[in-house]
């Protein structure tokens, strides 16, 4: 899902719906987002599934999930005999930072000195809460079909940053989601070994946030030995003013 | 190393191995705990090569990231930098022409060939032939290395593929070069057969150790030869149908236990095909152009949209998912690593055994540390 295309990360844009009606289901292959999501809807009457477009070339559209069904809407799209969805190939994530938009409204102003009316444009500047997301590419092997593209969303950026682990049901993204965690801060509920990957155990911060700075020191490591480097410094009597 | 305290079995040992051990196939680290000499649990640690491959590609333009897929798994700039080209083309609706499209599928296969000869020379050594047997390996590997230094530049860093065809165009003395190694290399084979493949400390090391079960190996996202030693026929060459391969005439070969030796079996059986499939493209290689003249390198700015590009490389499906927001450098750029995946399922392999098996059934995965850390 791309910021430009849909402002407002609840509402998506579908005001160009890229898929046919439902009465073409049929005749769509059975992976497609909009075959799926009928049946969806009708089996997790509670859940709510959104169509998000992909307007690039690919045109491969996903479904966007809310947190609360997204484990048993992930194990029905394994275990059903039509999609068989056996293989999560990747499993990613992608922050979306918050970001200002404008809003240019055109209003007619009655002029006081009693011409004819002023077309004024107003702009109001709203903030789009930032979120982090994250994007599984399913596939069958047992039909050899696909992809199905399933997204998760956060509530923000900074604390409420808990999304299901879908690792119960495909185990393919135990290192994968170790790896966002690790990288984004996610955290996933239900992992059974959440830790970080590839940063080291004391690290603090998640690098592959649009907003993280790498420090100017960061080779700098305490060691073990820094009291034998101190000693060291001393080990010769001071050499000035034979280099120089 | 230090001594667990365990009421139920005693004393078990935890041995870090790694993260500097020559069977670690570079800086790979495994947290092992024994009791005795089995292995009671084993936890992978990663990140020792880890350079944030994704964060710089995301600070940088398209093309600009090209040589730097060279460098994931470094045994296979090739194919790293097709499946690349082929996510960039998918982001953008760019075409290729027929004649680069021979040459990708070409490269690819020198490189899997490349990628497997060295991965027998390397299971070899993890089995105690040490050195031999690889430099066996390394001297047919070498003459293909010498192919793609002439054409590209580079030994192992070729850069070669731009997204919409190829950058150099093989002159035709490279061509018959190229198909005369090709046309020698199941010699070496035979060769390399006959001294190894019936040996019975091979067979003693490696037939029933480590066996993955398929729908184990499916839904711990097992892929390429790995996968398909479990008898799970799937090869992204024949279901994705990328590049030119449906005019190709080949199998795949598929194993039955799902063990090291099938594991080994499948990487033979690979490079046999992979001769065939080379000599039909030498036969057929058209002429033409190798780049599609609409694509434009420098300054290129996809729409806006995503795309998953994946193919099959010598390792396992490698894939590079996009994100474009319009500008000139990708918003989201990630790289799906089939040698980290791959290992999900180490653990359960080497549960039981003895670390000198956890040593050969690592090997027998495939794994390049450039390609697991990024």
């Amino acid at each position: 899902m791309i910021v430009p295309a849909s402002p407002d990360p609840a509402k998506p844009d579908l005001s160009t719906p890229p898929v046919a009606e439902n009465s073409l289901a049929s005749a769509l292959p059975p992976f497609s987002p909009s075959a799926i999501l009928p049946r969806l809807l009708a089996r997790f009457p509670a859940a709510t599934i959104e169509l998000v477009p992909n307007p690039g070339p690919a045109a491969e559209h996903s479904l966007l999930l809310d947190a609360a069904h997204a484990r048993e809407i992930a194990t029905f799209l394994r275990d059903d005999d039509m999609l068989r969805l056996d293989y999560c190939s990747n499993a990613t994530g992608i922050d979306w930072p918050e970001k200002e938009i404008v809003d240019t409204v055109k209003k007619s102003v009655p002029d006081p000195a009693g011409g004819p009316d002023k077309v004024v444009e107003e702009k109001t500047k709203r903030i789009q809460p930032g979120y982090l997301e994250t994007v599984y590419h399913l596939y069958s092997m047992a039909r050899k079909h696909g992809p199905v593209i399933l997204r998760l969303r956060t509530e923000n950026r900074n604390d409420r940053i808990f999304l299901p682990s879908l690792t119960p049901v495909w185990k393919s993204c135990d290192f994968q989601e170790r790896e966002i965690f690790d990288l984004y801060g996610i955290v996933f509920l239900g992992h059974p070994d959440l830790r970080r990957l590839l940063m080291w155990d004391g690290f603090k911060d998640h690098p592959m946030r649009r907003d993280y700075v790498a420090p100017d020191d960061f080779e700098w490591e305490p060691t073990p030995h820094g009291s034998v480097l101190d000693r060291a410094k001393g080990h010769y009597p001071k050499t000035e003013g034979l280099n120089s | 190393m230090r001594a667990v305290h365990d009421e139920f079995h005693g004393d078990l040992l935890e041995v870090s191995m790694g993260p500097q051990h020559p069977s670690t196939h570079g800086v790979f680290r495994m947290v092992v705990t024994l009791d005795g000499e089995q292995i009671v649990k084993l936890k992978p640690v990663f990140g020792y090569l880890h350079r944030n491959h994704e964060k710089i590609a995301e600070s940088t333009s398209y093309l600009s990231s090209m040589p730097y897929t060279d460098r994931l798994d470094y045994l296979c700039s090739m194919s790293n930098n097709w499946a690349y080209a082929l996510a960039v083309e998918k982001l953008g609706g760019l075409t290729v022409p027929d004649r680069a499209q021979y040459l990708r599928v070409i490269m690819a296969e020198l490189t899997r060939l490349v990628n497997h000869s060295c991965l027998v020379g390397f299971l070899f050594n993890d089995l105690g032939t040490s050195f031999t047997p690889l430099l066996y390996a390394f001297r047919e590997r070498e003459k293909i290395l010498d192919l793609f230094e002439s054409l590209s530049g580079s030994r192992m860093m070729c850069n070669y593929q731009r997204f919409g065809g190829c950058r150099v165009d093989p002159p035709p003395a490279w061509l018959a070069a190229a198909s005369a190694l090709v046309d020698n290399f199941p010699r070496f084979l035979d060769e390399y057969e006959t001294m190894l493949t019936g040996n019975e400390i091979m067979l003693a090391r490696t037939q029933g150790i480590g066996p993955m079960g398929a729908a184990q190996a499916i839904n711990a996202g097992i892929t390429g030869p790995c996968l398909r030693a479990t008898g799970v026929d799937y090869d992204l060459r024949k279901v994705d149908a990328y590049g030119f391969y449906p005019r190709f005439n080949f199998r795949v070969p598929l194993g039955a236990h799902g063990d090291t030796y099938d594991r080994y079996m499948m990487r033979i059986l690979e490079m046999r095909e992979s001769v065939k499939i080379l000599q039909q493209a030498f036969r057929e290689l058209p002429a033409g152009p190798i780049m599609d003249p609409k694509a434009k390198l420098r300054g290129f700015r996809p729409k806006v949209g995503e795309a998953y590009g994946r193919l099959e490389g010598p390792k396992g499906e490698l894939g590079f998912y996009l994100i474009s927001d319009g500008s000139t450098n990708p918003w989201r750029y990630r790289v799906r690593p089939p040698s980290l995946i791959n290992l999900t399922l180490l653990e359960e392999l080497c549960l039981g055994r003895t670390i000198a098996d956890a040593v050969v059934i690592l090997g027998s995965i495939d794994i390049v540390l450039g390609e697991v850390d990024r």
